[in-house]
C-alpha cells in the first residue's frame, strides 16, 4: 500500500497521524505521494478522513504525527495563507458580501497586484469557467452550479500550482455534476495544476482521476489508477466500494499455479484468483463482477467449475439485462448481460448454471 | 371544466364566484387568527399605545387656563400686550369672579403651579389672590348687612333668587331618601333683572349643593354675590321687580348710590402690587389657548415672547445640554459594549457547545441579579473610599489625599451602564456570529489572506449585522435609562429621562415630562429611520 517515496514526489504526505480528540486517530499512518499535475481522487465513506487529510493539507488542521511535504519542503509549521494552495469549498464558501468579481479579486489584493493586472486575470478566469457576464453579481443572485464555477474560478484566479477541492458537487443535481466534472477535468489538465480532490461519489472518482486513494478508517486501502481499482481491488473494502459486485464466502482449499480452488460455504468449489490469500484453510471472500459472470458455457474453459443458480428476478434495463440469481445460498447475486440480438432472456423459476474466468474471481480478506 | 368560460367569472362547486366564496374561507382564517393575538392586541393597546397617546396629548393639553379663567381669558382677547398698558377693568371685574370661583373650588393654585411654569412668581400670587379677593366682597356685604339683616340671611337670598318649586322640593326632599336631590333652579325672570347676581348665585348654589352636600336655604352666599348684586343695582332699574323679596331688594337699590366703592383693579392691586405688572396678564393671554406649544417649547430650552417663540437666557437652558449629554454618553455606552462584546460574542460562537454554553451562563448571569444591587455594587467599587481606590492607593499609585473620583459623574455612569447593558450587547452579536461558518474564513486564508485581513475584510462585515442589531437595542435602552443615571450619576451624569422623572414625580408638571418624553420618542424614531436608510433594517439580525 504505501508507495515506495519518490523524491521528484510534489505532494508528499509521510507516515501522517491525526487525532482531534487524543484518544482516537482519525488518520492512521498516512503515506502518500503525488507527482506534478496528477489528478488525484480521496475516495471513501463519509468520516473515513478524507476532509482532515485535506484540511491537514491546507493547513487548517495541524498534523498529530508525520510530515506533509510541499515540493520536497515541509509544510507543517507553513500558516494557510502562505501555502499558496487554492481551495474549493464544499458549500463553495464565496464571500456574501462581495461581488463576484470582488471575489476573484480578493486573492490578487492581498497578494498586492495592481488594478489593471487584477482586472485582466479575473476576466481570464471568468471567462475560463464561461462566467465572463457575472462579474457584478452577488453570490445570492448565482444558480448553484453557477456559484461552484466562480469557486473554482476563484481557486484558480491566483494561478496555484496545488488545488484541493472537497466534494464541490455534492449540492448539485445529476445533470450539471456531470458536466462540471468534465469541465474541472478539462481544466485541470488544460492548466498543468495538481489536484488533490475529495468525495464520496465512485463515479466522480473513476471518471475524473488519474489515480483513486480509497479511504475507510483512516487508512488508504487502495492508491490506483481507475481501472486498476474496478477491475482489481486489493481487497474486500475495496470491491466493495466500488461498483457493483457479487460476494460469496469460502474456504481457501489448495493454492497452486496462481490459482485458488475455494470451496463454498455450501460444499461446492470454484476457480478464483488469490488476492490476500496464501495457505489453505483460510476464510476468503470470493468476489465477482455482475458483467464477468457467464451463462453461455460454450464461453468457458472446458474445465472451467460451474455453478448452480436459480433465476429469481430478470429485470430489462434497455442496454443490459439485470437478472438476479440464487447462488451458493445468497440470493443477492446479480449478473448483467448485453442487449445483444442472440442474447437469452432468462425466465424467473428457470434453473442455469454459471462461471467465469477465473481471473475475473478474486480471493479476498474475509471480512 | 365545462362551466367555466373565458369570459365569465370563474365558479366555485356550488355555483358562487370563486373569488368570493375564496375570500369567505379565508375570512374564517384570518378571524381565527385574530382572535388568537386578541389577547396581546389588548394588552399592548391598553398599556403601551394608550399611554404614548395620552402623553402626546398631554404635552400639548393647555385647557386649565381657560376652564379655570373663562371669563378672564374671553376678556383678555381685546387686549394688546404691545401698548405696555394694563387690561381694562373688564377684564380685572372677570377675574375676580373667576378667581372667586376657582378659589372656592380649590382650582386657584393647581392654575397658579400651571402658570408658574412659564412665569415665576405667579403661584405665590394665585394663592395669595385666593384668600384676598374676599375683602373685595365684603365691603359690599358689610354695607348691605348695615341697610337690613336680612342680606345676611341665607333664607332671604334664596327666596330672592329660586324658583318657588324648587324651594318646595328642596325641603320636601329626604336626605337619607332614595329619591334624587333636586336640581337647583333660578326663578323665573330674575336673570333679567339681575343678571349678574343671577348667575353668582346659581354658581354659589349648585356649588354648595353638589360640593359641599350643604343646602342653600342654610347658606349665606358668598360674599361674591354681593359684589354682583351692588353691580346689578347700580346698573339695573328694579322698581319693577315684584317677586318674593321684592321690598328687601328695592330697599337696596335705593340704598347703593351712597355705598362706599371700591373697584377691582385696586382691590386686585391691595392684594399683591404685581397684579400692575403686564407681563403677569400677558403670561394668561398667551397661555389662554386650549392647546400649546408651550411645553415643546420648553422642552428645547424656548419661551414663548410677543414676537413669538425665541430661545431662553444663557443661564436658564438645560435640556439642551441634557439632551446632548443623553445622546453623547449612550453613543460612548454603546461603542464601549460594542468593543467589550465583540471578543466575548466571537470567543462564544467559536467555543464547543459545552463551554459556550458554560460562559453563556456567565454572560446571563447579571440577568438574574437586581439592577438595583448591580448598580449599588458599582457604587461601592467606583466611590472614593472604594475598592478600586483603596488598591490604586495600597500600589501607591494614586496618593491617599488625591482618591480619583469615579462616581456620582459621567465617568459613574458610563461604566456602570456599559456592565448592565453588555448582554444586550453580546446576545445578537453571538446568534449573528454563530451563523457564520468557518469556512468564509478558511477561504480567505487558502485565498492568500493573513489573519488579520481575513478577519477584517470577510469575518467583519458578515458580523456587522450583530452589531447593529446590538447597537440599536443598547442605544435605544441607553437614552431612556433611568435607575443606573439616578444612582450613579450624580449631577453630571445624569440623563434626560432623570429630569423626565423629576418633573413626573417632584414638580409635578407633567406637560413638560410629556413634552421631553415625546421628543426623547422623537429622537430615538428618527435615529432608527436614519439606521434604516445608511444601514438598512433588513441587514438587523436579532439571531438566526
Ligand atoms: N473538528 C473536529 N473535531 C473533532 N472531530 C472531528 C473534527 N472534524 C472531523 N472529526 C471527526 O473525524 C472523523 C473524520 O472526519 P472527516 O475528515 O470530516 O471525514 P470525511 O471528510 O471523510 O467525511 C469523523 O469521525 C469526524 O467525526
Ligand atoms: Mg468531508
Amino acid at each position: 500500500m504505501a508507495d515506495t517515496l519518490r523524491n521528484d514526489a510534489f505532494v508528499a504526505f509521510e507516515r501522517v497521524q491525526k487525532s482531534y480528540d487524543g484518544e482516537t486517530l482519525v488518520v492512521k499512518d498516512l503515506n502518500l505521494d503525488m507527482p506534478k499535475g496528477e489528478f488525484l481522487t480521496m475516495l471513501g465513506p463519509s468520516g473515513s478522513g478524507k476532509t482532515t487529510c485535506l484540511m491537514m493539507l491546507a493547513g487548517f488542521e495541524t498534523a498529530t504525527h508525520g510530515e506533509i511535504k510541499l515540493d520536497g519542503v515541509s509544510i507543517n509549521n507553513i500558516p494557510p495563507h502562505k501555502r499558496g494552495i487554492g481551495m474549493v469549498f464544499q458549500n463553495y464558501a464565496l464571500f456574501p458580501h462581495m461581488t463576484v468579481a470582488e471575489n476573484l479579486s480578493f486573492p490578487l489584493e492581498v497578494r498586492g497586484l495592481g488594478k489593471s493586472e487584477r482586472e485582466g486575470k479575473i476576466k481570464r478566469a471568468l471567462d475560463m469557467v464561461q462566467m465572463g457576464e457575472f462579474g457584478g453579481r452577488r453570490p445570492a443572485q448565482l444558480s448553484g452550479g453557477q456559484q461552484q464555477r466562480i469557486a473554482l474560478a476563484r481557486a484558480l484566479v491566483f494561478e496555484p500550482e496545488l488545488v484541493l477541492m472537497d466534494e464541490p458537487l455534492g449540492a448539485l443535481d445529476k445533470q450539471l455534476r456531470e458536466h462540471m466534472q468534465f469541465e474541472i477535468t478539462r481544466l485541470a489538465h488544460e492548466l498543468g495544476i495538481t489536484t488533490v480532490y475529495v468525495t464520496h461519489d465512485q463515479t466522480e472518482a473513476l471518471t475524473m482521476s488519474d489515480r483513486v486513494a480509497v479511504f475507510n478508517d483512516g487508512r488508504i486501502q487502495q492508491l490506483a489508477p481507475p481501472d486498476q481499482l474496478y477491475e482489481s481491488p486489493d481487497n474486500s473494502f475495496v470491491a466493495q466500494f466500488i461498483g457493483e459486485n457479487n460476494t460469496l464466502l469460502g474456504t481457501v482449499k489448495e493454492v497452486k499455479g496462481g490459482y485458488a480452488l475455494v470451496e463454498l460455504d455450501d460444499g461446492e468449489v470454484i476457480d478464483c484468483k488469490p488476492v490476500n490469500v496464501s495457505k489453505p484453510g483460510e476464510r476468503t471472500l470470493v468476489s465477482i463482477r455482475p458483467e464477468r459472470v457467464e451463462i453461455d458455457k460454450s464461453r468457458l474453459h472446458p474445465d472451467a467449475h460451474l455453478l448452480k443458480a436459480e433465476v429469481l428476478e430478470f429485470i430489462y434495463m434497455g442496454d443490459i439485462f439485470r437478472t438476479r440469481l440464487r447462488v451458493a445460498g445468497n440470493e443477492d447475486f446479480v449478473i448483467k448481460t448485453r442487449n445483444a440480438p442472440d442474447q437469452k432472456r432468462l425466465r424467473p423459476g428457470e434453473t442455469i448454471e454459471i462461471g467465469w474466468l477465473p481471473d475475473d474471481c478474486r480471493a479476498l480478506d474475509a471480512p | 371544466m365545462s362551466d367555466t368560460t373565458d369570459t365569465g367569472p370563474v365558479l366555485a362547486a356550488d355555483g358562487t364566484p370563486l373569488k368570493k366564496s375564496l375570500s369567505r374561507a379565508l375570512r374564517m382564517q384570518k378571524v381565527r387568527a385574530l382572535m388568537l393575538i386578541a389577547p396581546l392586541l389588548i394588552f399592548v393597546l391598553v398599556t403601551f399605545i394608550a399611554p404614548i397617546v395620552d402623553m402626546l396629548f398631554r404635552s400639548v393639553e393647555n385647557q386649565i387656563v381657560s376652564e379655570t379663567l373663562p371669563r378672564t381669558t374671553a376678556a383678555l382677547e381685546e387686549w394688546d400686550p404691545d401698548t405696555g398698558e394694563l387690561p381694562s377693568d373688564e377684564v380685572f371685574e372677570a377675574a375676580y369672579y373667576d378667581i372667586f370661583i376657582a378659589a372656592e373650588r380649590k382650582l386657584h393654585t393647581r392654575l397658579g403651579t400651571r402658570l408658574n411654569y412659564e412665569q415665576t412668581g405667579v403661584s405665590s400670587l394665585f394663592r395669595k389672590s385666593g384668600r384676598g379677593l374676599d375683602d373685595i366682597g365684603e365691603v359690599y356685604q358689610d354695607q348691605f348687612e348695615d341697610l337690613n339683616e336680612n342680606w345676611d340671611e341665607a333664607r332671604p337670598w334664596a327666596e330672592l333668587m329660586s324658583d318657588p318649586d324648587w324651594i318646595a322640593a328642596r325641603e320636601a326632599w329626604d336626605e337619607d331618601g332614595a329619591a334624587p336631590m333636586p336640581t337647583y333652579r333660578l326663578q323665573s325672570g330674575i336673570s333679567d333683572v339681575l343678571p349678574r347676581t343671577a348667575e353668582a348665585y346659581r354658581i354659589f348654589a349648585e356649588f354648595t349643593q353638589r360640593e359641599d352636600e350643604d343646602s342653600p336655604l342654610e347658606e349665606e352666599p358668598w360674599s361674591m354675590v354681593h359684589t354682583a348684586l351692588f353691580q346689578d343695582l347700580t346698573e339695573q332699574d328694579v322698581s319693577g321687580y315684584t317677586g318674593p323679596q321684592a321690598a328687601m331688594l328695592q330697599g337696596a337699590a335705593g340704598a347703593v348710590g351712597e355705598f362706599e366703592t371700591i373697584s377691582f383693579r385696586d382691590g386686585f392691586v391691595e392684594i399683591d402690587e404685581d397684579w400692575l405688572d403686564p407681563e403677569v396678564w400677558q403670561t394668561i393671554q398667551t397661555y389662554s389657548p386650549n392647546y400649546t406649544t408651550g411645553y415643546f417649547l420648553n422642552a428645547v430650552d424656548m419661551q414663548k415672547t410677543p414676537d413669538g417663540p425665541a430661545l431662553r437666557d444663557e443661564d436658564e437652558r438645560i435640556y439642551g445640554l441634557l439632551f446632548q449629554r443623553t445622546m453623547f454618553m449612550s453613543l460612548v455606552i454603546t461603542f464601549s459594549c460594542i468593543l467589550l462584546a465583540y471578543p466575548v460574542a466571537y470567543l462564544l460562537s467559536t467555543l464547543p457547545m459545552r463551554k459556550a454554553n458554560l460562559l453563556m451562563i456567565l454572560v446571563l448571569l447579571p440577568f438574574w441579579t437586581s439592577l438595583l444591587v448591580r448598580t449599588s455594587a458599582w457604587k461601592v467599587m467606583l466611590q472614593q473610599q472604594g475598592v478600586i481606590n483603596d488598591v490604586l492607593v495600597w500600589l501607591g499609585l494614586v496618593a491617599d489625599e488625591s482618591r480619583l473620583v469615579m462616581i456620582n459623574n459621567q465617568f459613574g455612569t458610563i461604566v456602570a451602564m456599559t456592565h448592565i447593558l453588555l448582554p444586550f450587547m453580546i446576545l445578537p452579536m453571538y446568534s449573528v456570529m454563530s451563523t457564520i461558518p468557518p469556512s468564509y474564513v478558511r477561504a480567505a486564508k487558502s485565498l492568500g489572506a493573513s489573519n488579520w485581513t481575513a478577519f477584517w475584510r470577510v469575518y467583519f462585515p458578515q458580523s456587522v449585522p450583530g452589531i447593529g442589531a446590538g447597537s440599536i437595542l443598547v442605544f435605544i435602552l441607553a437614552i431612556g435609562y433611568y435607575i443606573t443615571p439616578e444612582i450613579v450619576g450624580g449631577t453630571t451624569g445624569t440623563f434626560i429621562s432623570n429630569r423626565i422623572a423629576y418633573h413626573i414625580s417632584s414638580s409635578l408638571n407633567w406637560g413638560l415630562a410629556a413634552a421631553l418624553g415625546t421628543l426623547l420618542l422623537v429622537v430615538v424614531l428618527g435615529l432608527y429611520w436614519a439606521y434604516d436608510r445608511i444601514v438598512g433594517i433588513d441587514n438587523v439580525k436579532l439571531g438566526g
